[in-house]
């Protein structure tokens, strides 16, 4: 029931922000969807957003440059079976509505117009964060400080840190959905993160670490815990194994993957193969796949878009539909997909909520939220344990898969070699490559220390950026190829 | 003034927006201010397995000013262009001008740098494309790829674009100058399957200042569908260090990574791998590497930099020597040198063909890997080191023998650059950065 009022409280605030200024009620959105509707189309929408952003970085020990950025505009979809029809405007004004709405509905050509009464209600969300206003949280003085200490935290930790860079940035989104089936849906999204990176040098050998974090709160996220000085350690600490790391090995291995983000694994290799659009197309290595067994036993992987504050969250997608925690695989077999409504329709499936765009010049389409593997039983001591010969990587950069051929990769930046059962001497980062439906087919061991990621991932396709979450216990992999340098 | 093709819809000239936002930067107290500014329109229409699948209409506006109060800046940004929301866009940079810390480097270009006169690169041509035409474009390039290969059986689908706009720099010291340009391409992506039901995808694109300069739409439908059935039945190779061919539309990226070490931040935080570089000899003696940011219709034409700064013809790699960063007003100031006119990127960036095609170039190498694609991004600016997943094709006595997949290329960049043996004269002329290919001595292939 709670949910039900926040959203209440949502749409009332997103319709006074969004819809209000230029005139436009419930009479002016009805006759905008009359004007796209036709004989022909499935399916229509209007996407309001308007969102505040700003950034705030720090180098050589002080605050030199921030900056803010202002959007808004609407999006208008028809869609008529395969087809979609897409135009915006940055102007919430009727008369630019009324061009965008007829410029979408000339995709379905010949459809007689069909004005239809469209019973506007309200649509079901989830409260998984506060409306708050990460950019009002704090005040500009205090958010300059917070930068100054974390550099200061970095810097006292080891003389061969030589250079820090940290930035902050927070954004409030507050975007309105309406849909030809008078659904009206709205969300009022904060986001914040913080990074810092640093640069440490011995013996004229240099070497960078990074780390950060955030989710969908505002600014004082940071500033219990010591969230920020932590960070500002866990780069240091990074840089420094970088500094004595040996070159990586060549070559297919047993690889340990850490706890937490090294789950980048599961978003390339499993996740976007598993993509709604992809499979409809059937230009995914998964497609057709539904029901057979795509990794180990020990494996259940989700994508869970409901987890309270998570950067991956939303209480509904870009399509007004409420978040899910789906499953993708159950001990080994494929089970879903993930679906916006288009492809859900075309596919005679269910939409996941996983509808999402990066802004109201985007098209919406299926994409992750949180994606990560449940734990196993196994302590992650008794997994590195096991393994007499390989590789232990903790930390990733970013991943990159080819949907298709259903290879994917993702980039160590710390790594060590196993040798007996023991970790021994850090290696240089290295890129591992392996292949989306059978690399966890050779999952052998599941740790039972399920972490998620610290909240800093931004997943690219077709040009649009979203954030996103992943996370994952311990893992054992019988065979990964690791691409260093040392035959 | 301010005669814009675009469609304005009666909103003032973007020469007024710039005005109005220095005036009123200056009227808070704001010591100087540049602000960058855009307007364009474009639609972009896809067909996949010959029916139309999306009709977008884009239109893009955006609008960000920088403000100085003697040493401090800020800066916004606004898609918004009501003088309300260009008002508030203005106030929020003086409000961060406030709290960011005195930097003597900040400020505008030196007037002594700036462009005198803005010659015409000859890059805006519209293209009047209904979009009627467009998916007649599109259905001939996606057919002609169905229709060059049994074996291609499925595509992501063909996509025509057509964009227009005007890019704007202005500054409280009085320089204001527009650039029209247009850009307009085909693209298509189709898969191939083998007798095993594997899948295999490939693209191709084409893309011009000027319509007129584009090939048939058929050319790169078939190009694309060449691409993708060539890798079918790719599969692993075992770990080995072998010469490495990169075909030129993969070469490109080495490029960006050297462009990406010598720009001015990576230089003054030294994290790049490349610091106090310039002077050495960084590839063999044969290299020539340059920027021509003025060739007319060139992609990455460009009179003036993101700050007003004259582009002019520039050598950056002599006989294989570093002879300069590429850096902006402020990175030039703090590491005590001068703008080299590269705010905002580099402009045509041309590395000197040799006389070999890629056939030649295969020869050349005799055994080795030709890659064709790379993903990931295992690059660590900071140290050169190198390691990025590719696919290509193994090659056996200077010819194809099978495709490859799954592996890895590691080095370190520092070693590939040196171990340039020869540039392709097979130009790849579609984006900023031109190569043709590139043959390096040794790599570290990854496999099984």
């Amino acid at each position: 029931m709670a949910t039900d009022i926040s959203h209440a409280q949502n749409l009332e605030k997103a319709q006074e922000f969004l819809l209000t200024p230029a005139g436009i009620g419930a009479g002016e959105l009805e006759q905008v969807m009359g004007r796209i509707l036709s004989s022909k189309l499935d399916y229509a929408d209007l996407y309001f957003q308007y969102s505040r952003q700003e950034s705030w970085s720090l180098e050589e020990g002080q605050v030199k440059s921030g900056s803010r950025h202002i959007e808004q505009g609407v999006g208008v979809r028809a869609i008529a079976g395969e087809k979609t029809g897409f135009a915006y405007s940055d102007e919430i004004i009727m008369p630019a509505l009324l061009d965008a709405a007829q410029a979408a509905r000339a995709i379905a050509r010949g459809g007689q117009e069909k004005p239809q009464a469209i019973a506007v209600h309200s649509g079901h969300s989830l409260a998984l964060y506060a409306p708050c206003d990460p950019l009002s949280s704090l005040e500009d003085t205090a958010k300059v400080a917070l930068l100054e200490k974390v550099e200061q935290e970095a810097r006292r930790q080891d003389p061969r840190v030589k250079q820090v860079m940290a930035s902050l940035g927070g954004s409030q989104e507050t975007v309105l959905v309406m849909r030809s089936d008078g659904v009206m849906a709205a969300d009022i999204r904060p986001l914040v993160r913080l990074n810092v990176s640093v640069i440490v040098e011995q013996d004229g050998r240099r070497e960078h670490g990074s780390s950060g974090g955030g989710g969908r709160t505002d600014y004082g996220y940071f500033l219990t815990e010591e969230r920020a000085l932590g960070y500002a350690r866990e780069a240091v600490r990074q840089a420094l194994v970088n500094l004595e790391a040996a070159p990586a090995p060549a070559g297919t291995m047993q690889v340990v993957l850490g706890p937490g983000w090294p789950g980048i694994l599961l978003h390339e290799a499993i996740g976007h193969g598993l993509e709604g659009d992809f499979n409809r197309k059937g230009t995914s290595a998964f497609a057709g796949r539904l029901g057979e067994k795509i990794a180990s036993a020990a494996c259940t992987v989700v994508d869970d878009g409901t987890l309270p504050g998570r950067r991956g969250s939303l209480n509904v997608d870009d399509e007004g539909t409420p978040t899910q925690n789906t499953v993708l695989i159950e001990r080994g077999i494929l089970k879903g997909y993930l679906q916006d409504r288009m492809n859900a329709r075309l596919m005679g499936m269910a939409p996941t909520g996983n509808g999402r765009r990066e802004s109201y010049a985007h098209l919406p389409m299926p994409r992750m939220t949180n994606t990560y593997m449940l734990a196993g039983e196994t302590p992650p001591e008794e997994i590195i344990g096991s393994v007499k010969k390989g590789l232990y990587a903790v930390n990733f950069g970013g991943g990159q898969v080819d949907i298709t051929s259903g290879k994917f990769v993702f980039s160590a930046s710390e790594a060590y070699l196993i040798e007996n059962g023991r970790i021994g001497r850090p290696v240089r980062g290295a890129t591992l490559i392996g292949s989306g439906p059978e690399v966890l087919t050779r999952v052998s061991m599941v740790g039972n220390d399920l972490a998620l990621d610290s909240g800093v991932g931004t997943c690219g396709k077709d040009g649009q950026s979203v954030p996103v979450g992943v996370g994952q216990p311990t893992l054992r992999i019988d065979g990964l190829t690791v691409g260093g340098t040392e035959e | 003034m301010g005669a814009i093709s675009v469609d304005t819809k009666g909103t003032p000239s973007l020469e007024d927006l710039a005005a109005q936002a220095l005036d009123l930067a200056q009227r808070q107290g704001a010591t100087a201010a540049e602000v960058n500014s855009g307007l364009g329109k474009g639609l972009s229409v896809t067909v996949r397995r010959g029916e139309v699948e999306t009709v977008e209409h884009h239109r893009d506006k955006s609008l960000s000013i920088t403000v100085y109060f003697g040493a401090r800046s800020g800066s916004a940004s606004t898609s918004d262009f009501r003088p309300e929301a260009l008002s508030e866009a203005v106030r929020g940079a003086c409000a961060i001008a406030r709290y960011t810390a005195e930097d003597p480097f900040n400020g505008l270009a030196d007037p002594a740098d700036l462009a005198k006169s803005i010659p015409d690169l000859d890059l805006h041509h519209p293209w009047d494309l209904t979009v009627d035409d467009a998916i007649g474009l599109a259905l001939r390039c996606e057919s002609a790829a169905f229709a060059t290969d049994p074996r291609i059986q499925n595509s992501e689908g063909a996509t025509v674009t057509t964009h227009e706009g005007v890019d704007l720099y202005a500054t409280s010291a009085g320089f204001m100058g527009t650039v029209r340009s247009s850009r307009h391409g085909f693209s298509c992506a189709v898969l191939g399957e083998d007798d095993q039901g594997r899948m295999q995808r490939d693209y191709d694109y084409a893309s011009t200042r000027d319509a007129r300069d584009l090939p048939d739409p058929e050319s790169v439908g078939r190009e694309a569908a060449r691409r993708a059935a060539r890798r079918l039945g790719s599969r692993q190779i075992k770990t080995c260090q072998v010469p490495v061919l990169y075909e030129a539309p993969v070469a490109r990226s080495l490029l960006s990574h050297l462009v990406s070490a010598i720009t001015g931040p990576n230089l003054y935080r030294r994290s790049s791998f490349l610091v106090d570089s310039v002077g050495t000899q960084l590839f063999p003696e044969t290299v020539h590497l340059y920027e021509d940011p003025h060739r007319l219709k060139g992609i990455g034409s460009s009179p003036f930099d993101n700050e007003g700064v004259a582009t002019r013809y520039s050598d950056l790699v002599t006989d294989g020597v570093l002879r300069r960063y590429c850096l902006d007003s402020y990175s030039a100031r703090k590491l005590k040198l001068v703008t080299t006119g590269n705010a905002g990127g580099v402009h045509n960036l041309m590395i000197k063909p040799g006389s070999e095609d890629l056939t030649g170039l295969l020869r050349q190498m005799g055994r080795g890997l030709l890659v064709t694609e790379l993903i990931g991004f295992g690059i660590n600016s900071v140290t050169g080191d190198y390691s990025r997943g590719a696919a290509g094709f193994w090659v056996e006595g200077g010819e194809l023998a099978y495709p490859v997949e799954e592996i890895t290329i590691a080095s370190n960049l520092r070693d590939m650059y040196r171990g340039l043996v020869a540039v392709g004269r097979d130009v790849d002329r579609r984006h900023n950065i031109c190569t043709g290919s590139w043959l390096i001595d040794r790599m570290t292939v990854a496999g099984s």
